[in-house]
């Protein structure tokens, strides 16, 4: 192998900055993202499971079109296939406004949110039917038995595989180069683009990617220990 | 004005060329997909075997394999495969090769992690029975605890097999002709952008769909067993 190495390019020249508005824009459309998902997985993780047939099924069909189809996809159309349908006022405001970003946001946190919408519907499930039964019985409506107790316990159950999906969300996030996103895997390139230095610019990429994940894992253990319900569930380790 | 249309008169393309791989490029979404599969399968049996080797020689570095594949995106490993490859082996390789060697060294470090959970699920007096009945520690791995261990770990191994089939529309990154990219190239020409990713969406999705129901339908009968 015949390869000069040449470290400095990260820090000399524009490198660092890239690197760093890189980071930024990974982290913004990562915690953008994750709150729609959030937002929508909890909606309609609950919906599968109450008894009126309707919802149920309303959130089953978007749960199984958005998760079986490759994230990549979903962002070309949601880049490319939608705004053509728009009014041309409306495409040319959004294409003012990093179309591409939101765009990218919106495909990330709708494929998520169909995800987190099995991890949240399997968290409901594990709970004791005894529960929803006793908040119907205190004479609290349906709504108010979801909000106030089954999707309670539910959270604080599915702490580890919820953690598992955000971090692959924000793994995920790296797709958006597809759509000239300029988060860190773009940047990561931009840097190769320049420099000719391959190598150099996916270690620093990767080194990032890594010390996000293995810290947010490291964060969610202490959280998972902080929110595990006292005597219900017994978590070795 | 929506006109679907283009998917009938590029229905060849898409299909034959994209998904089946058929045609004037080396691509497909299958040719890729199936290899890919079988061989990070592979891999990942013995990654999931090595993790839980008593030796630390063996299953430290099986450990840290997984953790830095798991750590990092797919998009950034095929990146590496792309760059690192031409430069080891000091000439180009077509980007079926880069493709496959990057979804089999990442997927493998994900079904290493099902075979590790699926042989912890297997009860430890199988081994000691194993044992006692006088086989070797590699004899009771084949004939005694992979199967059972395999048994358990099909649910998730399907489910991987789904996300793996998925990911594979990122070969398109680097210019490989999938279903994904032969959308792509069909758009260039005709500016049927809804239509055309639509129109893969659905079916992306008719597969994937078909191996979960599978799945499902497997799981049920393991569990009514």
């Amino acid at each position: 192998m015949n390869y000069q190495f040449k470290w400095s390019v990260l820090w000399s020249g524009q490198s660092g900055v890239w690197l760093l508005q890189g980071l930024v824009t990974t982290v913004e459309i990562s915690v953008l993202a994750w709150v729609l998902a959030a937002a929508l997985g909890i909606l309609s993780g609950a919906l599968r499971t109450v008894s009126w047939k309707p919802a149920r099924a309303l959130a089953t069909a978007y749960v199984e079109f958005f998760r079986n189809v490759p994230l990549l996809v979903w962002m070309f159309f949601w880049y490319f296939g939608v705004p053509p349908l728009l009014p041309r006022a409306v495409q040319d405001w959004i294409f003012n406004h990093s179309a591409e970003f939101w765009a990218g946001m919106f495909a990330l946190g709708v494929y998520h949110g169909a995800r987190m919408s099995e991890i949240i519907r399997a968290g409901i499930l594990s709970i004791p039917r005894t529960q929803f039964e006793a908040a119907m019985a205190m004479g609290l409506t349906t709504f108010q038995a979801y909000r106030l107790v089954i999707v309670p316990i539910a959270l604080r159950l599915i702490v580890p595989p919820a953690t598992n999906d955000s971090l692959n969300l924000l793994k995920n996030s790296s797709v958006a180069l597809t759509i000239s996103v300029a988060e860190l895997t773009f940047q990561t390139r931009q840097i190769e683009t320049y420099t000719a230095k391959a190598i150099e610019a996916l270690t620093a990429g990767t080194v990032i990617y890594l010390v996000l994940c293995v810290g947010i894992a490291a964060i969610m253990a202490r959280v998972e220990r902080r929110f595990a319900i006292p005597g219900l569930i017994a978590r070795g380790g | 004005m929506l006109d679907f249309g283009v998917i009938v008169s590029n229905f060849k393309f898409l299909i034959v060329q994209g998904l089946f791989g058929w045609g004037g490029f080396a691509g497909g979404t299958l040719r890729l997909a199936i290899p890919a599969i079988a061989l990070g399968f592979v891999l990942g049996i013995f990654i999931g075997v090595a993790r839980l080797a008593r030796s630390r020689w063996i299953n430290l570095p099986a450990t840290l394999y997984v953790e830095f594949i798991r750590g990092v995106p797919l998009v950034m490993v095929i990146f590496w495969i792309w760059f690192i490859i031409p430069q080891l082996l000091r000439l180009p390789i077509p980007e079926y090769g880069v493709a496959l060697t990057a979804f089999v060294i990442f997927e493998a470090a994900y079904f290493g992690e099902i075979v590790r959970a699926g042989i912890q699920s297997v009860p430890r007096g199988q081994v000691e029975a194993a044992t006692a009945v006088g086989l070797t520690a590699a004899q009771t791995m084949r004939f005694v605890v992979l199967p059972q261990a395999i048994r358990n770990m099909v649910p998730a191994l399907v489910t991987q097999m789904i996300v793996l089939f998925k990911d594979t529309s990122l070969a398109s990154i680097i210019g490989y002709v999938d279903l994904t990219k032969a959308a792509q190239i069909v758009n260039n020409r005709e500016i049927k952008p809804f239509e055309l990713y639509l129109f893969i969406a659905v079916v992306y999705f008719a597969f994937t769909y078909a191996m979960s129901r599978f799945a499902q339908r497997f799981e049920r009968r393991l569990t009514a067993a």
